[in-house]
């Protein structure tokens, strides 16, 4: 709606037809129109290959699945992105922080039998209530250490990039020093059934888990976005920062929530990977390249823009690895990133720059 | 004693030296106006009563306490409040969030302002929902004014309220901005339309390169053929 009014505005008659072709190209509606063709061409490829509609449909339903965990971090990259101006690499390693973190709680706790269906006990979700807020005061502390000082020093965007690298391979050396490199369980050994959700599609009780609470997550940030002061002050400081500031907006208590929701997240999405998969030193330094991939693809700073990218690249992935190997993943979140960016650079839900 | 005091103020951005010596004071309940040609720091002088710059040399007074340099939150509650010439509405928020925005440091209800700038403004009420990026020019300067008055303020600051704006709706503002300062509110404004923000103002300061040149009523201006000659082209 947006676009068509800028056309209006430039007078629509008297654009030549490069300019037309142009604005068709750049319009979020062909965006749309590339990436139903890049599904339907998977799906074609897919047939091609001789992969039957039912493990496509499974398909499907998995990248739904991962496309929940990866909200839960790229909702804070756009966040973070949004308020600070700041691309934050460590995102991805502050998640197998957290999942560790989790880890370290369920391995103090006294062990409970599995919730059935589940395959976790009341430990995993008492790790996650400590584990949500701790790694987000964590994570607003480290801001006020390390990217706040460049800040006030008004630092080039590339020393922030530097930065936050620096602190995504610190936070996985500590990994490795108490966990070491090796893949484990929040419960090893135990078994993880999986059941038929509908026509054939099996998941594992976990996943639906996982995916109820990320949608949950993902409510209440809308909710306090949408109707919490602090959330629309949110909202107004990366709008505006100055007219924030001259407004009379407490920018510090912005930020302490900025953290607070951001790494929060990323800890529980960090979780919810690891109960789904399997904690790996790696496993959030390599969920970067598809969180960005999300966020750039829903338009960098939209939290609702990442929502939907990242179910979009969750289903893609999934579905790709129907007729490519499944580690070319992340080449295929990388292409949608790409051609994003090559095309409607501002994202599926950003206005004309 | 005046709500405002701007005592030979020296300030500027970096190194450069924007203003050398400005002096002007804003009476309790006064519009006053800040005429003068492009770059003779009209607006320096506003961000610096509003605590973005920092006084060199000189001091800002408010309420017969010294503001020079105090954070921006610390003036909208002792009753300052500001509109920037440009980027002033929060462009992604409603209009009902950029005055919850504006009302940001008072905790409890704002309702009762909310009403009241929706009086001043009907157009705004009927728009309370939509998306300020998506308004025209004058909706925008209004929603801008509506914040920066949500906190009852003493003293409005107003930075070009009119530019840019076709020129009825430029009438339309300077009408509210009267009808602002009939409710109680003193008004500081910067103005490139010379002539009318003087014909609105009680007193009028004329600027040029950073340094008081002429004041006095606005009539008084308007009248000078002096200052009309050097100053208010023609």
């Amino acid at each position: 709606m947006h676009d068509k009014r800028v056309l209006q505005d430039d007078g629509t008659l008297h654009l030549r037809p490069g300019e037309r072709a142009r604005a068709i190209l750049t319009s979020r509606a062909f965006m749309f129109v590339v990436l139903a063709l890049l599904v339907l061409g998977f799906i074609i490829a897919a047939q091609a290959k001789g992969v039957s509609a039912n493990s496509l449909l499974s398909l499907f339903v998995r990248g739904t699945l991962l496309g929940g965990t990866l909200a839960l971090g790229a909702i804070g990259v756009t966040l973070v992105f949004a308020v600070l101006k700041m691309a934050n690499f460590a995102h991805g390693d502050t998640m197998t922080f957290g999942a560790y973190i989790g880890l370290l709680i369920i391995m103090l706790l006294p062990k409970g039998p599995p919730l059935a269906p589940f395959s976790f006990g009341y430990e995993f979700l008492v790790a996650l209530l400590i584990v949500v807020p701790l790694i987000g005061l964590f994570t607003f502390g480290l801001d006020q250490a390390l990217f706040r000082p460049l800040r006030n020093r008004r630092a080039q965007p590339i020393m922030f990039a530097m930065a936050s690298l620096g602190l995504a391979f610190g936070l996985r050396s500590l990994v490795y020093i108490f966990w070491g490199a090796d893949f484990t369980f929040y419960y090893v050994g135990r078994a993880r059934p999986a059941v038929e959700l509908f026509a054939g599609v099996r998941v594992r009780p976990d996943q639906l888990f996982i995916l109820g609470l990320a949608i949950v997550l993902i409510v209440g940030v809308y909710l306090l976005l949408e109707r919490t002061k602090i959330g629309k002050a949110m909202r107004a400081t990366a709008d505006n920062p100055d007219l924030a500031r001259v407004s009379g907006i407490d920018t510090n208590r912005v930020i302490l929530w900025t953290w607070l929701i951001g790494g929060g997240l990323a800890a529980a999405g960090g979780m919810l990977y690891a109960l789904d998969v399997q904690l790996r030193p790696e496993m959030g330094w390599w969920l970067l390249l598809p969180l960005f991939a999300s966020v750039i693809l829903g338009t960098l700073g939209n939290a609702y823009g990442a929502l939907a990218g990242a179910f979009i690249i969750g289903i893609v992935w999934q579905v790709s690895s129907a007729f490519i190997n499944p580690t070319y993943g992340h080449g295929i979140a990388f292409l949608v990133m790409v051609l994003v960016l090559l095309v409607r650079p501002q994202g599926l839900f950003g206005g004309r720059k | 004693m005046p709500l405002l005091t701007v005592e030979s103020v020296v300030s500027g951005y970096g190194e450069m030296q924007v203003l050398n010596g400005v002096s002007l004071t804003v009476g309790q309940n006064e519009i006053v106006s800040i005429v003068g040609p492009n770059g003779a720091g009209k607006s320096t002088v506003m961000k610096l009563v509003f605590g973005l710059l920092k006084p060199w040399e000189g001091a800002v007074t408010f309420n017969g306490q010294t503001i020079s340099g105090m954070a921006p939150e610390k003036l909208v509650k002792l009753g300052l409040s500001y509109v920037p010439q440009v980027d002033n509405v929060f462009p992604n928020l409603t209009v009902e969030e950029n005055l919850d925005m504006g009302g940001y440091t008072r905790s409890g209800s704002l309702d009762e302002q909310k009403e009241r700038v929706y009086e001043l403004f009907p157009r705004l009420a009927e728009r309370r929902r939509q998306r300020a990026g998506k308004m025209s020019g004058g909706e925008r300067q209004m929603v801008a004014m509506g914040r920066a008055l949500m906190l009852d303020p003493k003293l409005l600051m107003l930075d070009e309220p009119s530019a840019g704006l076709a020129p009825l709706l430029v009438d339309m503002i300077f009408e509210k901005v009267a009808d602002i300062n009939k409710a109680g509110v003193a008004v500081l404004m910067v103005e490139q339309n010379a002539k009318k923000s003087l014909a609105l103002a009680d007193r009028g300061y004329v600027l040029a390169t950073g340094q008081n040149k002429v004041d006095g009523p606005g009539q008084k201006l308007l009248a000078d053929p002096e200052v009309a000659r050097l100053y208010l082209g023609g």
